[in-house]
């Protein structure tokens, strides 16, 4: 991916794209420039970096603590932010007051246009933390300027124990993105490894790798996810579960990846430049390393794109039925569980709609950036 | 023909056997054999249990034999008196549990893949045809928009707008009233009021990839000379269109139920938890929640097997339909 960005975009001088220029541009320069014209893609590529950037930011971003409860603000709903306040120019929510409704007795929030609570941007964090581990910090991006009892900023609401659903979705990113990641990186090794061995060697080999290939097709991916979560001990550290959840998630994965890498290699093995190598004594080894996987790289990066948005439904799926990550770890899926009961979710639908655009949203870029990025893996399809 | 069908039900007996054995490893995962669960159980109910019990079992399940002994005796159970072993957790024998759920979860599947087909390709007609109009447009769109939202949130979602706009809950396969009638017209036009709605969820994230596969192609069809032939002929659009393009496009469409049917299922098991549909996916979350893994295991090897069926039985409609499969 560095190599992408890398490429000098806009400012560069300008190729001419019939000319002599893309007669002698490489392999990364080529696969830019068409995947600048994929306009959706660009697009979609900036928004999955914001999304990963958020993810990585998550303590700083979110204005609270996503495990931190509040039991007076249970199923608060989202607070709207206004920008002014008797007629001067200062953001703030309006403070809930909490009513019980006698009919159908449960607690309702409406908001009191008397009492601003004041918002702003690099305030003081409760507590001082680390950011990514290694910086102390002591200001979080936004959140409330002078922080009184009754006071609360809930712009996705709360859930069943008073939880800002908003710093529990941005720190959900943080497992649920990178599950994806983490996952199409196991994929890659055995992909790359399996597929080769298939399509480089052939005969036997390939036969039963492909075989093998589709059984695992060829059974449905929920059961069999299902039963392998299962079998996970409950009283496993999270870390642990989490890189096992990855592991099966990726089972599946991997298997696209190695058709992929198989049928590049059927295709290159007979090519002059292969053969050449050989000739000069090169060991099969190096060939594969040095020639034929850069030589479909480009190819591979696609798919691995493609196969992070699956990954990711996988956990949300596994998580959401109580068999994946469990509650002390928060991620999309595990936030999707309070949203199990309907009827929970008639009270307070943003439990199920707020981590669902998060799902969706970085589901769909995903889909998009890796159309762009396939059809730009063949560059001389059009561009010449 | 004859030969081509039994050449692909002689492929198929591997993949069956490579089926039974990961079911076999599921089974086997949890810690402890299947007895020390059961043991627990009884244990924590207070129940005393009797020493000669504990050995009968041991024998009947093989479970001092080595695990190759184990598996045998377990698939030989299956194959020759249809013996999935007992779940414990219910105290039934596992095939008392399931036929009747298994049929709910087939026929679920098969009305699925029906609404997915009968949708799928007149949209996909209309966006080949229409190519760049906004019908195609919005078409893609909305494929796209399918293929990224999950099963299980657009069954949340159903339901939610169900129950908040409509004022209806949701929920089962039929009215209270119905569930243990016997069939009757009454029933089966409950059946029909419920089914639709996880039929159409379900079958959403499917929909979307067809519609693509059939658009594309439907447009590599077009734009083939015997298209114009025919139109130079003085042919209607219309009967040119079903007579020749549409026929060919077609043909790649029956190959997809390789994977449709998989995904189908997948997404039958996890909408039904989410619907509470009585159905495979609630037991077998259940089975596995409570590691009863008997039960577990025999529902995943029997969706897979049927998965597996479902996948030779389009593969063989496909060679009916085209001879170049056939005589390939």
């Amino acid at each position: 991916m560095t190599d992408i960005t890398n490429l000098p975009p806009e400012g560069g001088p300008s190729l001419d794209l019939t000319g002599k220029d893309i007669a002698v541009a490489g392999q990364w320069r080529l696969f830019w420039l068409k995947f600048k014209k994929h306009k959706v893609a660009l697009v979609s590529l900036v928004v999955i970096l914001f999304m990963y950037l958020v993810a990585a930011l998550a303590d700083f971003i979110a204005p609270f603590d996503p495990n931190a409860t509040n039991a007076r603000f249970t199923y608060a709903p989202p607070q709207s932010l206004s920008l002014f306040h008797d007629g001067s120019f200062q953001p703030n929510v309006k403070q809930l007051k909490m009513t019980l409704n006698t009919q159908s007795m449960r607690r309702e929030f409406v908001p009191d246009p008397t009492k601003p609570v004041s918002v702003g941007f690099f305030v003081k964090a409760p507590q001082p933390y680390y950011l990514l581990g290694l910086i102390p910090m002591q200001t979080k991006l936004f959140g409330i300027t002078n922080p009184q009892v009754g006071d609360s900023l809930y712009i996705f609401g709360a859930d069943r124990l008073g939880r800002d659903i908003f710093s529990r979705v941005v720190h959900g990113a943080k497992i649920s993105l990178s599950i994806g990641l983490v996952g199409v990186f196991m994929s890659l090794i055995l992909g790359v490894t399996i597929g080769g061995i298939s399509g480089f060697f052939g005969g036997w080999a390939d036969l039963a790798i492909q075989r093998f290939i589709e059984l695992l097709r060829s059974i449905p991916t929920i059961p069999l996810w299902m039963g392998l979560a299962a079998a996970i001990p409950v009283g496993w550290p999270p870390l642990r579960t989490y890189f096992v959840i990855t592991l099966i998630v990726s089972l599946i994965g991997w298997t696209s990846l190695a058709r992929e890498v198989r049928g590049k290699f059927l295709s290159l093995r007979s090519e002059d430049f292969v053969i050449a190598a050989r000739l000069d004594g090169m060991s099969e080894i190096g060939i594969i390393f040095s020639h034929l996987v850069p030589s479909f790289m480009s190819h591979i990066i696609a798919t691995l794109t493609l196969a992070i948005p699956s990954m990711i439904l996988a956990e949300t799926a596994l998580s959401f039925l109580g068999i994946g990550l469990q509650p002390p770890i928060i991620s999309w899926g595990v936030l999707l569980q309070e949203a199990q009961n309907i009827r929970a979710v008639a009270q307070a639908p943003w439990l199920l709609f707020t981590p669902a655009a998060a799902i969706v949203i970085s589901v769909l870029s995903l889909n998009f950036l890796g159309d762009g990025l396939r059809d730009a893996a063949d560059p001389y399809e059009s561009v010449s | 023909m004859l030969r081509f069908i039994l050449k692909r039900i002689v492929f198929a007996i591997p993949t069956l056997f490579a089926v039974s054995i990961i079911a076999f490893i599921i089974i086997q995962l949890p810690p402890g054999d299947y007895l020390t669960t059961l043991m627990a159980d009884w244990a924590s109910q207070g129940g005393a249990v009797e020493a000669g019990t504990v050995a009968a079992m041991r024998e009947r399940y093989g479970l001092d034999q080595p695990i190759y002994f184990q598996y045998y005796k377990w698939i030989w159970g299956i194959l020759t008196a249809g013996d999935f072993g007992i779940s414990f957790e219910l105290g039934k024998p596992v095939t008392e549990l399931i036929w009747n759920r298994l049929g709910f979860s087939l026929l679920l599947s098969l009305l699925t893949l029906c609404f997915v087909w009968a949708i799928a390709i007149p949209i996909g007609i209309l966006s080949a045809v229409r190519q760049y109009s906004i019908s195609d447009y919005m078409a893609t769109f909305l494929a796209f928009f399918f293929l990224a939202v999950p099963d299980f949130l657009m069954a949340l979602s159903a339901m939610y707008v169900m129950s908040a706009w409509f004022g209806q809950s949701v929920g089962g396969l039929f009215s209270p009233e119905y569930v243990d009638a016997g069939w009757s017209f009454g029933k089966l036009v409950d059946f029909a009021e419920h089914v639709w709605l996880p039929v159409v969820v379900i079958g959403l994230g499917s929909l979307a990839a067809l519609v693509r596969i059939m658009r594309a192609n439907l447009l590599d069809e077009l734009s083939k000379p015997y298209v114009t032939t025919a139109r130079a002929k003085g042919m209607s659009e219309l009967e040119l269109l079903i007579r020749y393009p549409v026929r060919l496009a077609l043909n790649p469409l029956i190959s997809t139920l390789g994977w449709i049917l998989p995904a189908v299922i997948s997404g039958e098991i996890i909408v039904s938890v989410v619907m509470s549909l009585p159905t495979t996916g609630p037991l077998l979350l259940r089975a596995l929640l409570a590691q009863d893994m008997y039960l577990a295991g025999s529902l995943i090897l029997l969706i897979s097997v049927l998965t597996i069926i479902g996948t030779l039985i389009s593969d063989i409609l496909l060679a009916l339909t085209d001879p170049r499969i056939r005589f390939q």
